[in-house]
Protein backbone atom coordinates (compact mmCIF):
# COMPACT_ATOMS: atom_id res chain seq x y z
CA UNK A 1 0.00 0.00 0.00
CA UNK A 2 1.35 3.68 -1.05
CA UNK A 3 2.37 6.06 1.79
CA UNK A 4 -0.53 8.27 1.43
CA UNK A 5 -3.12 5.21 1.54
CA UNK A 6 -1.73 4.00 5.30
CA UNK A 7 -3.38 5.48 8.57
CA UNK A 8 -2.17 7.59 11.47
CA UNK A 9 -0.75 4.43 13.38
CA UNK A 10 0.75 2.80 10.29
CA UNK A 11 3.09 5.43 9.63
CA UNK A 12 3.91 6.72 12.97
CA UNK A 13 4.91 3.46 13.56
CA UNK A 14 7.45 3.78 10.19
CA UNK A 15 7.99 7.59 11.50
CA UNK A 16 9.26 6.24 15.51
CA UNK A 17 11.29 3.86 14.26
CA UNK A 18 13.01 6.16 11.39
CA UNK A 19 11.89 3.82 8.65
CA UNK A 20 10.70 6.70 7.45
CA UNK A 21 10.96 10.70 7.71
CA UNK A 22 8.58 13.14 7.95
CA UNK A 23 9.91 15.15 4.87
CA UNK A 24 9.74 12.54 2.33
CA UNK A 25 6.14 11.13 3.56
CA UNK A 26 4.85 14.64 3.41
CA UNK A 27 6.83 14.76 -0.13
CA UNK A 28 4.81 11.87 -1.03
CA UNK A 29 1.63 13.28 -0.05
CA UNK A 30 2.06 16.56 -1.98
CA UNK A 31 2.92 14.40 -5.16
CA UNK A 32 -0.15 12.39 -4.61
CA UNK A 33 -2.00 15.70 -3.91
CA UNK A 34 -0.40 16.87 -7.60
CA UNK A 35 -1.45 13.94 -9.08
CA UNK A 36 -5.29 13.82 -8.52
CA UNK A 37 -6.41 17.28 -7.24
CA UNK A 38 -6.75 18.29 -10.91
CA UNK A 39 -10.03 15.76 -10.21
CA UNK A 40 -10.78 16.01 -6.66
CA UNK A 41 -10.51 19.86 -6.04
CA UNK A 42 -10.35 19.56 -2.42
CA UNK A 43 -8.52 22.34 -1.49
CA UNK A 44 -9.13 26.00 -1.28
CA UNK A 45 -5.23 26.66 -0.08
CA UNK A 46 -2.16 24.23 -0.13
CA UNK A 47 0.91 25.17 2.11
CA UNK A 48 3.45 22.96 0.87
CA UNK A 49 6.26 25.32 2.09
CA UNK A 50 4.65 25.80 5.70
CA UNK A 51 4.19 21.82 5.22
CA UNK A 52 7.75 21.27 4.12
CA UNK A 53 9.45 23.28 7.34
CA UNK A 54 6.60 21.61 9.99
CA UNK A 55 7.89 18.31 8.06
CA UNK A 56 11.25 19.27 9.01
CA UNK A 57 10.64 20.36 12.36
CA UNK A 58 8.75 16.95 13.24
CA UNK A 59 11.85 15.08 11.92
CA UNK A 60 13.48 17.27 14.78
CA UNK A 61 10.89 15.53 17.21
CA UNK A 62 11.18 12.50 16.14
CA UNK A 63 14.73 12.01 16.18
CA UNK A 64 15.20 13.19 19.83
CA UNK A 65 12.52 10.66 20.64
CA UNK A 66 9.64 12.86 21.47
CA UNK A 67 7.29 12.60 18.23
CA UNK A 68 3.24 11.22 19.36
CA UNK A 69 1.20 9.78 17.35
CA UNK A 70 0.48 13.44 14.99
CA UNK A 71 3.86 13.94 14.08
CA UNK A 72 5.25 13.81 11.20
CA UNK A 73 1.45 13.05 9.68
CA UNK A 74 0.22 15.43 6.75
CA UNK A 75 -3.74 16.45 7.70
CA UNK A 76 -5.57 18.73 5.41
CA UNK A 77 -7.83 21.38 7.81
CA UNK A 78 -11.40 22.59 6.89
CA UNK A 79 -11.15 26.31 6.03
CA UNK A 80 -13.34 27.39 8.87
CA UNK A 81 -10.61 27.26 11.42
CA UNK A 82 -8.32 30.08 12.09
CA UNK A 83 -4.52 28.98 10.76
CA UNK A 84 -1.89 31.97 11.44
CA UNK A 85 -0.62 33.44 8.74
CA UNK A 86 -2.47 31.34 6.65
CA UNK A 87 -5.76 32.43 4.27
CA UNK A 88 -9.06 31.31 6.05
CA UNK A 89 -12.00 31.73 3.64
CA UNK A 90 -14.60 29.39 5.00
CA UNK A 91 -15.47 28.80 1.30
CA UNK A 92 -16.65 32.24 1.25
CA UNK A 93 -16.13 35.44 -1.07
CA UNK A 94 -16.35 37.84 1.81
CA UNK A 95 -13.20 36.17 3.64
CA UNK A 96 -10.83 35.80 0.44
CA UNK A 97 -8.41 37.92 1.06
CA UNK A 98 -8.81 37.38 5.38
CA UNK A 99 -5.38 35.99 7.04
CA UNK A 100 -6.23 34.78 10.96
CA UNK A 101 -3.52 36.29 12.95
CA UNK A 102 -4.10 33.47 15.42
CA UNK A 103 -4.11 29.89 15.40
CA UNK A 104 -7.37 27.93 16.52
CA UNK A 105 -6.82 25.89 19.88
CA UNK A 106 -7.04 22.67 18.09
CA UNK A 107 -4.51 23.86 15.52
CA UNK A 108 -2.33 25.24 18.51
CA UNK A 109 -2.05 21.58 20.30
CA UNK A 110 -1.88 19.95 16.47
CA UNK A 111 1.27 22.14 15.70
CA UNK A 112 2.89 21.29 19.29
CA UNK A 113 2.60 17.76 18.90
CA UNK A 114 4.44 18.17 14.80
CA UNK A 115 1.63 18.41 12.87
CA UNK A 116 2.04 18.82 9.07
CA UNK A 117 -0.57 20.82 7.79
CA UNK A 118 -0.47 20.55 3.85
CA UNK A 119 -3.88 22.77 3.06
CA UNK A 120 -7.17 24.23 3.95
CA UNK A 121 -9.87 21.80 2.66
CA UNK A 122 -12.72 23.25 0.96
CA UNK A 123 -16.58 23.58 1.99
CA UNK A 124 -19.76 24.69 1.84
CA UNK A 125 -19.51 28.06 2.32
CA UNK A 126 -20.25 29.33 6.33
CA UNK A 127 -20.58 25.36 6.81
CA UNK A 128 -23.94 25.93 4.91
CA UNK A 129 -24.48 23.12 2.84
CA UNK A 130 -24.81 18.99 2.81
CA UNK A 131 -23.18 18.89 -0.75
CA UNK A 132 -20.42 21.00 -0.76
CA UNK A 133 -22.02 22.75 -4.32
CA UNK A 134 -22.04 26.08 -2.11
CA UNK A 135 -18.40 26.88 -2.05
CA UNK A 136 -17.10 29.78 -3.89
CA UNK A 137 -14.32 28.38 -4.63
CA UNK A 138 -15.39 25.43 -6.98
CA UNK A 139 -17.16 22.12 -5.73
CA UNK A 140 -15.03 19.41 -4.99
CA UNK A 141 -16.04 15.73 -6.30
CA UNK A 142 -16.10 12.42 -4.75
CA UNK A 143 -13.13 9.75 -5.06
CA UNK A 144 -15.17 7.02 -5.62
CA UNK A 145 -17.29 8.80 -8.68
CA UNK A 146 -16.76 12.49 -9.54
CA UNK A 147 -19.79 13.11 -10.80
CA UNK A 148 -21.20 12.58 -7.63
CA UNK A 149 -21.00 15.13 -4.42
CA UNK A 150 -18.79 14.28 -1.66
CA UNK A 151 -21.61 15.76 0.76
CA UNK A 152 -20.66 18.73 3.25
CA UNK A 153 -19.96 20.54 4.65
CA UNK A 154 -16.71 18.92 5.45
CA UNK A 155 -16.78 17.70 1.70
CA UNK A 156 -12.96 18.74 1.21
CA UNK A 157 -12.09 17.33 4.46
CA UNK A 158 -13.55 13.82 3.49
CA UNK A 159 -12.85 13.44 0.06
CA UNK A 160 -9.07 14.61 0.71
CA UNK A 161 -8.44 11.71 2.90
CA UNK A 162 -10.29 9.47 1.00
CA UNK A 163 -8.19 10.58 -2.27
CA UNK A 164 -5.00 9.73 0.19
CA UNK A 165 -4.13 13.89 -0.72
CA UNK A 166 -3.54 13.76 3.53
CA UNK A 167 -3.81 11.19 5.95
CA UNK A 168 -6.16 12.92 8.08
CA UNK A 169 -8.61 15.77 8.17
CA UNK A 170 -10.37 18.24 10.50
CA UNK A 171 -13.63 19.23 10.20
CA UNK A 172 -16.49 20.66 11.62
CA UNK A 173 -20.33 19.47 12.91
CA UNK A 174 -23.45 21.59 13.10
CA UNK A 175 -26.09 19.04 11.52
CA UNK A 176 -24.37 15.96 10.40
CA UNK A 177 -20.88 18.11 8.43
CA UNK A 178 -18.40 15.62 9.57
CA UNK A 179 -20.96 12.63 9.80
CA UNK A 180 -22.39 13.21 6.28
CA UNK A 181 -19.45 13.45 3.91
CA UNK A 182 -17.40 11.15 5.90
CA UNK A 183 -20.54 8.57 4.48
CA UNK A 184 -20.61 9.52 1.11
CA UNK A 185 -16.77 9.44 0.71
CA UNK A 186 -15.96 6.15 2.60
CA UNK A 187 -14.16 7.09 5.44
CA UNK A 188 -14.84 7.55 9.61
CA UNK A 189 -15.68 10.85 10.67
CA UNK A 190 -17.29 11.60 14.32
CA UNK A 191 -18.57 14.66 16.08
CA UNK A 192 -17.48 14.70 19.54
CA UNK A 193 -19.52 15.64 22.41
CA UNK A 194 -20.72 19.77 22.47
CA UNK A 195 -17.64 20.94 24.96
CA UNK A 196 -15.41 17.90 24.55
CA UNK A 197 -13.51 19.95 21.78
CA UNK A 198 -12.59 23.57 22.22
CA UNK A 199 -14.20 26.05 19.39
CA UNK A 200 -11.85 28.70 20.05
CA UNK A 201 -10.92 29.77 16.48
CA UNK A 202 -13.63 28.21 14.90
CA UNK A 203 -16.12 30.31 12.90
CA UNK A 204 -18.79 30.31 13.87
CA UNK A 205 -21.99 29.20 11.84
CA UNK A 206 -24.21 28.30 14.90
CA UNK A 207 -22.70 28.08 18.51
CA UNK A 208 -24.98 26.11 20.41
CA UNK A 209 -24.71 23.56 17.47
CA UNK A 210 -20.80 23.30 15.80
CA UNK A 211 -18.27 21.22 16.88
CA UNK A 212 -14.91 20.34 15.75
CA UNK A 213 -14.43 16.59 14.48
CA UNK A 214 -11.94 14.21 13.18
CA UNK A 215 -12.11 12.75 9.80
CA UNK A 216 -9.96 9.68 9.28
CA UNK A 217 -8.97 6.31 7.14
CA UNK A 218 -10.32 4.43 10.17
CA UNK A 219 -11.39 3.97 14.09
CA UNK A 220 -7.68 3.70 15.97
CA UNK A 221 -7.24 7.04 13.68
CA UNK A 222 -10.24 8.98 14.95
CA UNK A 223 -9.58 7.91 18.37
CA UNK A 224 -5.60 9.39 17.65
CA UNK A 225 -7.02 12.47 16.86
CA UNK A 226 -9.64 12.81 19.36
CA UNK A 227 -6.77 12.65 22.15
CA UNK A 228 -4.93 15.04 20.40
CA UNK A 229 -7.67 18.03 20.14
CA UNK A 230 -10.11 17.34 23.09
CA UNK A 231 -9.60 18.72 26.58
CA UNK A 232 -10.65 21.92 28.52
CA UNK A 233 -9.64 25.43 27.07
CA UNK A 234 -10.21 28.32 28.50
CA UNK A 235 -10.60 30.21 26.02
CA UNK A 236 -13.63 28.69 25.26
CA UNK A 237 -16.41 29.07 27.80
CA UNK A 238 -18.15 26.60 26.78
CA UNK A 239 -15.63 23.74 26.64
CA UNK A 240 -16.03 21.41 29.42
CA UNK A 241 -13.56 20.37 32.08
CA UNK A 242 -14.64 16.60 31.62
CA UNK A 243 -11.45 14.13 32.39
CA UNK A 244 -10.11 13.35 28.69
CA UNK A 245 -9.26 9.71 28.79
CA UNK A 246 -6.80 7.83 26.26
CA UNK A 247 -9.57 6.86 23.44
CA UNK A 248 -7.54 4.07 22.00
CA UNK A 249 -7.79 1.85 25.00
CA UNK A 250 -11.60 1.36 24.22
CA UNK A 251 -10.80 -0.21 21.20
CA UNK A 252 -12.18 -4.05 21.11
CA UNK A 253 -13.74 -6.54 19.32
CA UNK A 254 -15.34 -7.94 22.55
CA UNK A 255 -19.23 -5.92 22.60
CA UNK A 256 -20.54 -8.11 24.97
CA UNK A 257 -22.63 -6.68 27.81
CA UNK A 258 -22.93 -3.50 25.29
CA UNK A 259 -27.17 -2.92 24.72
CA UNK A 260 -26.91 -1.14 21.45
CA UNK A 261 -30.36 0.42 19.96
CA UNK A 262 -32.30 0.36 17.07
CA UNK A 263 -34.39 3.90 16.55
CA UNK A 264 -37.27 2.49 14.77
CA UNK A 265 -37.56 6.09 13.02
CA UNK A 266 -34.42 5.85 11.52
CA UNK A 267 -35.60 3.11 9.48
CA UNK A 268 -38.43 4.56 7.42
CA UNK A 269 -39.58 5.25 4.18
CA UNK A 270 -37.52 6.94 1.69
CA UNK A 271 -34.75 4.87 3.37
CA UNK A 272 -32.55 3.81 0.34
CA UNK A 273 -33.03 -0.12 0.24
CA UNK A 274 -29.06 -0.87 -0.40
CA UNK A 275 -28.85 1.60 2.82
CA UNK A 276 -30.77 -0.33 4.79
CA UNK A 277 -29.33 -3.68 3.68
CA UNK A 278 -25.99 -2.84 4.90
CA UNK A 279 -26.99 -0.93 7.80
CA UNK A 280 -28.72 -4.19 8.55
CA UNK A 281 -25.84 -6.47 7.92
CA UNK A 282 -23.94 -4.31 10.56
CA UNK A 283 -26.32 -4.60 12.95
CA UNK A 284 -25.89 -8.82 12.59
CA UNK A 285 -22.29 -8.47 12.73
CA UNK A 286 -22.24 -6.14 16.19
CA UNK A 287 -24.50 -9.13 17.30
CA UNK A 288 -22.27 -11.38 16.55
CA UNK A 289 -19.50 -9.61 18.34
CA UNK A 290 -21.82 -10.10 21.53
CA UNK A 291 -23.99 -6.73 21.50
CA UNK A 292 -27.75 -6.91 22.46
CA UNK A 293 -29.63 -5.36 19.98
CA UNK A 294 -32.72 -3.60 21.66
CA UNK A 295 -35.68 -1.21 19.30
CA UNK A 296 -35.94 2.37 20.39
CA UNK A 297 -38.13 5.13 19.80
CA UNK A 298 -37.19 8.60 19.11
CA UNK A 299 -40.65 10.33 18.13
CA UNK A 300 -39.83 13.74 17.58
CA UNK A 301 -36.97 12.99 14.85
CA UNK A 302 -38.84 14.02 12.28
CA UNK A 303 -39.48 17.10 13.55
CA UNK A 304 -35.41 17.91 14.12
CA UNK A 305 -34.54 19.41 10.02
CA UNK A 306 -37.58 21.78 11.19
CA UNK A 307 -36.53 22.62 14.41
CA UNK A 308 -33.07 23.06 13.25
CA UNK A 309 -33.52 25.04 10.15
CA UNK A 310 -34.73 27.89 12.89
CA UNK A 311 -32.62 27.80 15.37
CA UNK A 312 -29.39 27.04 13.09
CA UNK A 313 -30.28 30.59 10.88
CA UNK A 314 -30.96 31.99 14.01
CA UNK A 315 -27.82 31.82 15.01
CA UNK A 316 -25.98 32.22 11.94
CA UNK A 317 -28.07 35.52 11.47
CA UNK A 318 -26.09 36.57 14.59
CA UNK A 319 -23.16 35.17 14.30
CA UNK A 320 -22.42 36.68 10.47
CA UNK A 321 -23.38 40.41 11.46
CA UNK A 322 -20.06 40.45 11.96
CA UNK A 323 -19.00 40.44 8.00
CA UNK A 324 -19.69 44.06 8.06
CA UNK A 325 -16.53 45.21 6.25
CA UNK A 326 -14.62 46.70 8.66
CA UNK A 327 -12.27 44.54 10.37
CA UNK A 328 -11.87 42.10 7.80
CA UNK A 329 -12.80 40.38 4.39
CA UNK A 330 -14.01 41.78 1.64
CA UNK A 331 -15.39 45.68 1.56
CA UNK A 332 -16.86 47.82 -1.39
CA UNK A 333 -14.47 50.10 -1.25
CA UNK A 334 -17.09 52.34 -3.60
CA UNK A 335 -19.83 52.56 -0.75
CA UNK A 336 -20.49 56.52 -0.22
CA UNK A 337 -22.15 56.07 3.72
CA UNK A 338 -21.94 53.31 6.31
CA UNK A 339 -25.55 51.90 5.78
CA UNK A 340 -24.75 51.88 1.79
CA UNK A 341 -20.94 49.71 3.01
CA UNK A 342 -22.19 47.51 5.34
CA UNK A 343 -25.17 46.20 2.67
CA UNK A 344 -23.36 46.22 -0.61
CA UNK A 345 -20.25 44.30 0.96
CA UNK A 346 -22.44 42.09 2.61
CA UNK A 347 -24.37 41.46 -0.78
CA UNK A 348 -21.96 41.01 -3.04
CA UNK A 349 -19.68 39.05 -0.43
CA UNK A 350 -22.38 36.30 0.98
CA UNK A 351 -23.47 33.88 -1.48
CA UNK A 352 -26.97 32.45 -1.96
CA UNK A 353 -27.96 29.94 0.73
CA UNK A 354 -25.81 32.10 3.32
CA UNK A 355 -27.78 35.03 2.33
CA UNK A 356 -31.23 32.81 2.66
CA UNK A 357 -30.48 31.36 5.93
CA UNK A 358 -29.69 35.04 7.18
CA UNK A 359 -32.91 36.04 6.27
CA UNK A 360 -34.77 32.67 7.32
CA UNK A 361 -32.87 33.92 10.64
CA UNK A 362 -33.25 37.30 11.04
CA UNK A 363 -37.60 36.84 10.02
CA UNK A 364 -37.45 33.95 12.91
CA UNK A 365 -36.21 36.57 15.83
CA UNK A 366 -38.00 39.22 14.04
CA UNK A 367 -40.90 41.17 16.39
CA UNK A 368 -43.67 39.71 16.01
CA UNK A 369 -42.23 36.15 14.42
CA UNK A 370 -39.97 35.17 18.24
CA UNK A 371 -42.36 33.08 19.76
CA UNK A 372 -43.97 31.33 16.64
CA UNK A 373 -40.46 30.15 15.37
CA UNK A 374 -37.70 30.48 17.60
CA UNK A 375 -39.32 29.96 20.89
CA UNK A 376 -41.15 26.73 19.31
CA UNK A 377 -38.40 25.65 17.74
CA UNK A 378 -36.21 26.00 21.02
CA UNK A 379 -39.45 24.23 22.91
CA UNK A 380 -39.54 20.97 20.56
CA UNK A 381 -36.05 20.72 20.69
CA UNK A 382 -35.81 20.10 24.60
CA UNK A 383 -38.62 17.51 23.45
CA UNK A 384 -36.07 16.04 21.09
CA UNK A 385 -33.39 15.67 24.07
CA UNK A 386 -36.19 13.79 26.24
CA UNK A 387 -36.22 11.33 23.73
CA UNK A 388 -33.00 10.92 23.73
CA UNK A 389 -32.89 10.62 27.38
CA UNK A 390 -35.29 7.81 27.30
CA UNK A 391 -33.54 5.83 24.47
CA UNK A 392 -30.46 6.06 26.54
CA UNK A 393 -32.03 4.64 29.74
CA UNK A 394 -32.48 1.13 27.41
CA UNK A 395 -29.30 1.22 25.54
CA UNK A 396 -25.57 2.51 25.82
CA UNK A 397 -26.05 3.77 22.03
CA UNK A 398 -27.82 4.26 19.16
CA UNK A 399 -26.80 2.31 15.71
CA UNK A 400 -28.37 3.35 12.66
CA UNK A 401 -27.95 5.03 8.51
CA UNK A 402 -26.15 8.18 8.58
CA UNK A 403 -28.15 9.27 5.26
CA UNK A 404 -31.68 8.05 3.48
CA UNK A 405 -29.31 7.21 0.08
CA UNK A 406 -25.79 7.21 -1.01
CA UNK A 407 -24.24 10.32 -2.18
CA UNK A 408 -26.32 12.07 -5.45
CA UNK A 409 -25.37 13.49 -8.21
CA UNK A 410 -23.77 17.08 -8.72
CA UNK A 411 -26.48 19.68 -9.42
CA UNK A 412 -29.11 17.29 -8.82
CA UNK A 413 -30.46 19.11 -6.20
CA UNK A 414 -29.32 22.56 -7.05
CA UNK A 415 -32.94 24.20 -7.61
CA UNK A 416 -34.26 22.42 -4.14
CA UNK A 417 -32.69 23.78 -1.00
CA UNK A 418 -35.90 22.04 0.76
CA UNK A 419 -34.75 18.99 -0.45
CA UNK A 420 -31.24 18.80 0.80
CA UNK A 421 -32.01 19.90 3.98
CA UNK A 422 -34.01 17.08 4.50
CA UNK A 423 -31.16 14.65 3.21
CA UNK A 424 -29.74 15.82 6.43
CA UNK A 425 -32.62 13.81 8.59
CA UNK A 426 -30.72 11.32 10.36
CA UNK A 427 -27.49 13.57 11.88
CA UNK A 428 -29.19 16.61 12.54
CA UNK A 429 -31.22 15.59 16.25
CA UNK A 430 -27.47 14.61 17.20
CA UNK A 431 -26.51 18.46 17.71
CA UNK A 432 -29.92 19.69 18.95
CA UNK A 433 -28.91 17.48 21.86
CA UNK A 434 -25.57 18.29 21.76
CA UNK A 435 -24.45 14.12 21.92
CA UNK A 436 -21.76 12.91 20.42
CA UNK A 437 -21.45 10.47 17.03
CA UNK A 438 -19.59 8.49 14.88
CA UNK A 439 -19.93 7.60 11.25
CA UNK A 440 -18.02 4.61 9.69
CA UNK A 441 -18.18 2.94 6.16
CA UNK A 442 -20.17 -0.18 6.36
CA UNK A 443 -20.51 -1.28 2.65
CA UNK A 444 -21.03 -0.13 -1.12
CA UNK A 445 -24.08 0.62 -3.24
CA UNK A 446 -23.75 -1.51 -6.16
CA UNK A 447 -23.06 1.57 -8.19
CA UNK A 448 -19.64 1.60 -6.17
CA UNK A 449 -20.20 4.37 -3.98
CA UNK A 450 -19.84 4.17 -0.16
CA UNK A 451 -22.73 3.72 2.75
CA UNK A 452 -21.79 4.63 6.18
CA UNK A 453 -23.35 3.23 9.64
CA UNK A 454 -24.10 5.78 12.29
CA UNK A 455 -23.35 5.33 16.07
CA UNK A 456 -24.96 8.41 18.54
CA UNK A 457 -23.85 7.92 22.53
CA UNK A 458 -24.86 9.58 25.40
CA UNK A 459 -22.90 13.05 26.44
CA UNK A 460 -18.85 12.21 26.60
CA UNK A 461 -19.19 8.40 25.86
CA UNK A 462 -17.29 8.71 22.65
CA UNK A 463 -14.98 5.75 24.21
CA UNK A 464 -18.51 3.52 23.97
CA UNK A 465 -18.84 4.79 20.24
CA UNK A 466 -15.21 4.14 19.22
CA UNK A 467 -15.23 0.71 20.60
CA UNK A 468 -18.59 -0.11 18.83
CA UNK A 469 -16.87 1.22 15.44
CA UNK A 470 -13.98 -0.87 15.97
CA UNK A 471 -15.59 -4.02 16.39
CA UNK A 472 -17.90 -3.33 13.43
CA UNK A 473 -15.05 -1.95 11.47
CA UNK A 474 -12.68 -4.83 12.21
CA UNK A 475 -16.39 -7.13 11.29
CA UNK A 476 -16.50 -5.58 8.01
CA UNK A 477 -13.18 -5.62 6.70
CA UNK A 478 -13.57 -2.18 4.46
CA UNK A 479 -10.87 -0.14 6.06
CA UNK A 480 -8.15 -0.57 3.41
CA UNK A 481 -10.44 -0.28 0.41
CA UNK A 482 -9.59 3.35 -1.51
CA UNK A 483 -11.11 4.60 -4.27
CA UNK A 484 -9.25 3.70 -8.09
CA UNK A 485 -8.57 7.70 -9.22
CA UNK A 486 -6.56 7.30 -12.06
CA UNK A 487 -5.28 10.93 -12.15
CA UNK A 488 -4.77 13.62 -14.63
CA UNK A 489 -7.67 14.37 -16.14
CA UNK A 490 -10.56 16.27 -14.24
CA UNK B 1 -47.69 31.14 6.77
CA UNK B 2 -47.18 33.00 3.84
CA UNK B 3 -44.28 35.49 3.19
CA UNK B 4 -44.45 38.23 0.79
CA UNK B 5 -42.46 40.30 -1.18
CA UNK B 6 -42.19 43.18 0.51
CA UNK B 7 -41.81 41.26 4.18
CA UNK B 8 -38.30 39.74 2.57
CA UNK B 9 -37.42 43.47 1.22
CA UNK B 10 -37.90 44.43 5.01
CA UNK B 11 -36.19 41.57 6.62
CA UNK B 12 -33.51 41.62 4.24
CA UNK B 13 -32.86 45.37 5.49
CA UNK B 14 -32.69 44.18 8.72
CA UNK B 15 -30.10 41.78 7.99
CA UNK B 16 -28.15 44.61 6.33
CA UNK B 17 -28.92 42.92 2.94
CA UNK B 18 -29.53 44.53 -0.34
CA UNK B 19 -31.20 41.90 -2.99
CA UNK B 20 -32.49 42.25 -6.10
CA UNK B 21 -35.88 42.22 -7.63
CA UNK B 22 -35.02 38.50 -8.80
CA UNK B 23 -33.46 37.90 -5.99
CA UNK B 24 -36.51 38.80 -4.06
CA UNK B 25 -38.72 37.01 -6.02
CA UNK B 26 -36.37 33.92 -5.78
CA UNK B 27 -35.99 34.31 -2.10
CA UNK B 28 -39.96 34.75 -1.18
CA UNK B 29 -40.76 31.32 -3.39
CA UNK B 30 -38.19 29.65 -1.60
CA UNK B 31 -38.07 31.23 2.05
CA UNK B 32 -41.73 30.29 1.62
CA UNK B 33 -41.50 27.08 0.82
CA UNK B 34 -38.86 26.47 3.81
CA UNK B 35 -41.28 28.32 6.39
CA UNK B 36 -44.34 26.43 5.21
CA UNK B 37 -42.38 22.99 5.81
CA UNK B 38 -41.07 24.44 9.39
CA UNK B 39 -44.66 24.84 10.44
CA UNK B 40 -44.62 21.34 10.91
CA UNK B 41 -43.74 22.15 14.19
CA UNK B 42 -47.14 23.56 14.88
CA UNK B 43 -48.28 19.74 15.35
CA UNK B 44 -46.39 19.54 18.27
CA UNK B 45 -48.32 20.80 21.47
CA UNK B 46 -45.57 22.18 23.31
CA UNK B 47 -47.34 24.39 26.20
CA UNK B 48 -45.40 24.05 29.44
CA UNK B 49 -42.51 22.87 27.74
CA UNK B 50 -39.56 24.80 29.11
CA UNK B 51 -37.08 25.75 25.92
CA UNK B 52 -33.62 24.18 25.29
CA UNK B 53 -30.96 26.78 24.26
CA UNK B 54 -28.13 24.95 25.13
CA UNK B 55 -27.28 21.29 24.66
CA UNK B 56 -25.53 21.03 27.94
CA UNK B 57 -25.80 22.52 31.14
CA UNK B 58 -23.27 24.67 31.56
CA UNK B 59 -23.69 28.19 33.54
CA UNK B 60 -20.93 30.89 33.47
CA UNK B 61 -17.23 30.49 33.16
CA UNK B 62 -15.98 33.05 35.73
CA UNK B 63 -12.36 32.93 35.56
CA UNK B 64 -9.70 35.11 37.48
CA UNK B 65 -9.21 38.80 36.14
CA UNK B 66 -6.04 38.23 35.39
CA UNK B 67 -4.24 41.03 32.32
CA UNK B 68 -3.07 38.71 29.53
CA UNK B 69 -1.18 39.86 26.49
CA UNK B 70 -3.82 40.93 23.73
CA UNK B 71 -3.78 41.04 20.01
CA UNK B 72 -1.27 43.49 18.73
CA UNK B 73 -2.88 46.98 17.32
CA UNK B 74 -0.79 46.78 13.83
CA UNK B 75 -1.74 42.72 13.88
CA UNK B 76 -5.51 43.29 15.13
CA UNK B 77 -5.41 46.31 12.23
CA UNK B 78 -3.65 43.58 9.50
CA UNK B 79 -7.00 42.98 7.87
CA UNK B 80 -8.79 45.81 7.88
CA UNK B 81 -9.66 46.74 4.81
CA UNK B 82 -9.25 50.39 4.96
CA UNK B 83 -7.17 51.41 7.88
CA UNK B 84 -4.79 54.37 9.07
CA UNK B 85 -2.14 52.47 11.13
CA UNK B 86 -4.27 53.23 14.11
CA UNK B 87 -8.42 52.68 13.39
CA UNK B 88 -10.31 51.23 11.01
CA UNK B 89 -11.62 54.01 8.57
CA UNK B 90 -15.28 53.55 7.29
CA UNK B 91 -17.80 56.49 5.12
CA UNK B 92 -18.36 59.44 7.23
CA UNK B 93 -20.82 58.73 9.66
CA UNK B 94 -21.98 62.12 11.33
CA UNK B 95 -22.24 64.87 8.21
Amino acid sequence: MELYDQTIHQLHELLKTRQLSAVELTNQVLARLDQVEPQVGAFITECRELAMSQAQAADAMLAKGTGGPLCGIPLSIKDVLCTKGVRTTCGSKILEPFVPPYDATVITRLKEQGAVMVGKASMDEFAMGSANENCAYGIPKNPWNTAHICGGSSGGSAASVAAGECIASLGSDTGGSVRQPASHCGVVGMKPTYGRVSRFGLLAFASSLDQIGPLTKDVRDCALMLNSIGGYDPRDSTSVREPLPDFTASLSQDLRGMRIGIPKEYFGAGLDPEVRAAVDNGIALLRQAGAEAVEVSLPHTEYGIAAYYIIAPAEASSNLARYDGVKYGFRNQEANTLLEMYKTSRSQGFGPEVKRRIIIGTYALSSGYYDAYYKKASQVRTKIVEDYQKAFAACDALVSPVTPAPAWRIGAKADDPLSVYLSDALTICTNLAGLPAISLPCGFSTAGLPIGFQIQGPHFQEGNLLKIAYALEQAVGLSERRPALNGGQA
Amino acid sequence: MQITPEEISKVAHLARLELNQTEIAQMTDQVGTILAYIDKLNELDTTGVAPTTHALAINNAFRDDVVVPSLPQAEALRNGPKQNGEAFVVPKIIS
